[in-house]
């Protein structure tokens, strides 16, 4: 990076966490702060409710799956709209009926309050213990490829986030993510042209689709019905609409994106746009990555994407020897898809399938070597870092596009971790201002500028804790995925609750609480004793828990009045 | 305090004022008719390029 890309970097970034807060500073009304202006249209709720779900590691390593494994991972995002839908109908009007600050808080109001601390904890402990990760996941790729300490790059970006957020609240969240999403969209464009024009000659978008298809990376849909494969139009509808419905439905950084705004129409339609959206910016994403696939093809690239780890572990000549075999491979390849598509341009079938073959059993020949050389990493450090496919679209960024956009691309990077830290961090200091806090000083309700100055303070524990959790995670194995199985763990009995408040309307607190607190042992009982995916267990606790809820419910005594009824 | 229900929330009954959509069922129905040209669209694509 030069002078130029510093400055776009550090004009885009903290430019935009500077006007947040200088917009915002004003702001002393705990509505505004905590649900954003009372005038945001449907544009701003959109954009912020997709800059929300769209972190860092969305724009890292979606590229490298599509690089990978292809377009397949499109499916994962089938069920969003629907379960947006949803959202719309049921949950939305709700929420805006009551006038409630938090998701939360509509359990107290439709059970009681050990329902409403129940969710509100769960939420605390799962979203709390990611916060950390946020901040970690792109910043130890940055400050890997990048060669900046990664303790830096953490506090930078903790700092930056946690100033204009706690000054703010969710007004500056909201104002800070449309802009956020502009330099998100300005880089992916950038990157994408400057892919398109860095192809060979006479390639061209169609050709290079052609070979992208030819070697596998343009499967987008899988009708099988094979439960072993991982991504399939059925698990992308079944799993996909569950898990957007929690996290769409019940997580408070989602939550409070469109709870506020204008009025009902203006949060229903910023979802829907989320809900038409969504499938094709996730689609472009991961035809950039297969498209990458298609440029190394072509382009000279290490057999390793990682290289800061390859050279910390590649010291022997075993190392020397599978850089010289993959480069060699890489050659073969690219005359084979040459030969391909110069038979393809010639007619010739019976040429064009010989052809053909000969590519797919070069590139299978690269990958073998991929593997192989991710052998020899483990083969050499059992805790080598074998996972490069984050590091590819970053690679492409550093090597490949001129100076100034490359400044963009990496503020692409801080800004997509800025917008998904910064909604988290408001979600867990208005949860834990208006579900506990309130809760135990009911008398310091009525204080309005009291209730903004300890939603600040909050916001700010829990942006330190963050910062302090992604210092100390440097330390840690696989944290993603852990933190990833402990979602899935509280997930489940999260939604379950809120699928039954709003489905199961003769159910009451008591039975809906124990039938969580019990669905909740059986999920973690079952995680230390089983050995299934973990993504069954937003599946497990969500049923157990409507499903205890109904039968508690038939043998405790009927619940007393009709509470918070769907249609007031 | 949490502040009260908002009674005056016409909201439900209010149109989505979108041109050619009169309710928000048509809404719905666009958007998961959308969804399904996507899929269909997914589809075709994975059958030409593959």
């Amino acid at each position: 990076m030069n002078a130029a890309d510093w400055v776009v970097l550090l004009g885009t970034i903290v430019g935009i966490a500077a006007y947040g807060a200088w917009r915002t500073r004003h702001v002393r009304s705990l509505n505004t702060y905590l649900r954003g202006s009372t005038s945001a249209g449907w544009g701003t709720i959109g954009l912020s409710v997709m800059a929300t779900q769209a972190s860092a590691i969305t724009f890292l390593s979606i590229p490298g799956q599509g690089f990978e494994s292809g377009i397949g991972f499109v499916q994962n995002y089938f069920g969003l709209p629907l379960a947006l839908i949803i959202v719309c109908a049921v949950f939305l009007p709700m929420y805006r009926r009551l006038n409630v600050y938090t998701a939360y808080e509509f359990l107290g109001q439709r059970f009681d309050e050990k329902t409403r601390l129940l969710g509100a904890g769960l939420f605390l402990l799962q979203r709390g213990l990611a916060a950390g990760v946020t901040i970690y996941a792109p910043a130890i790729i940055i400050s890997t490829v990048l060669g900046w300490p990664l303790d830096l790059v953490i506090v930078f970006t903790g700092l930056l986030v946690i100033v204009y957020t706690v000054t703010g609240g969710s007004e500056a969240v909201a104002l800070t993510h449309k802009w956020q999403m502009a330099v998100i969209s300005a880089g992916m464009v950038t990157a994408m042209v400057v892919l398109l024009l860095r192809l060979p000659d006479g390639l061209g978008f169609t050709g290079a689709a052609h070979v992208a298809g030819a070697l596998g990376k343009l499967q987008a849909v899988d009708f099988s019905l094979d439960p072993s494969r991982r991504y399939t139009v059925w698990t992308g509808v079944f799993g996909g609409l569950f898990l957007s419905l929690s996290y769409f439905g019940t997580d408070q950084s989602q939550v409070q994106r469109y709870i506020g705004g204008a009025s009902l129409r203006e949060g229903r339609l910023g979802l829907m746009f989320n809900a038409v959206l969504k499938i094709p910016m996730q689609f472009v994403i991961l035809v950039l990555g297969a498209l990458l696939f298609v440029f190394y093809q072509f382009a000279p690239h290490p057999v390793f994407f990682n290289q800061a780890e390859w050279r910390r572990h590649a010291q022997d000549g075993r190392f020397r020897a599978i850089e010289a075999e993959h480069a060699s491979a890489v050659a073969q390849s690219q005359s084979a898809i040459r030969a391909w598509l110069q038979a393809r341009a010639a007619d010739d079938t019976a040429r064009e399938a010989r052809a053909r073959a000969a590519m797919v059993a070069a590139s299978h020949r690269t990958h073998a070597i991929r593997a192989e050389a991710k052998a020899a990493l483990m083969a050499a450090d059992p805790r080598a870092k074998t996972k490069d496919s984050d590091y590819v679209f970053i690679t492409f960024i550093l090597t490949q596009l001129p100076h100034g956009a490359v400044g963009l691309l990496v503020a692409v990077m801080f800004a997509a971790a800025l917008s998904s830290k910064a909604s988290e961090l408001a979600a867990l200091g208005t949860t834990t201002t208006i579900d506990f806090w309130r809760h135990f000083r009911p008398l310091a309700a009525a204080d309005e500028a009291r209730n903004v100055r300890v939603a600040r303070r909050f916001t700010a524990l829990w942006g330190i804790f963050a910062v302090a959790f992604a210092l100390f995670a440097g330390f840690a194995e696989n944290l993603i995925e852990a933190i990833n199985i402990l979602g899935s763990i509280f997930y489940g009995v999260l939604l379950g609750l809120f699928l039954v408040a709003f489905f199961l309307r003769r159910v009451g607190g008591s039975a809906v609480f124990f039938a969580a607190v019990t669905a909740q042992a059986l999920v973690i009982v079952m995680y230390f004793s089983l050995n299934i995916g973990y993504l069954w267990y937003n599946l497990i606790g969500c049923t157990a828990c409507i499903a205890l809820s109904v039968a508690l419910q038939a043998v405790l005594p009927p619940r007393a009045g009709a509470g918070v009824s769907r249609r007031g | 305090m949490t502040p009260a229900p908002r009674r005056d929330e016409r909201s439900e009954a209010e149109p989505p004022g979108v041109p050619g959509f009169g309710t928000w069922r048509r809404v719905y129905l666009f958007v998961f008719g959308w969804f399904v040209l996507v899929v269909i669209l997914l589809t075709v694509l994975t059958e030409i390029f593959s």
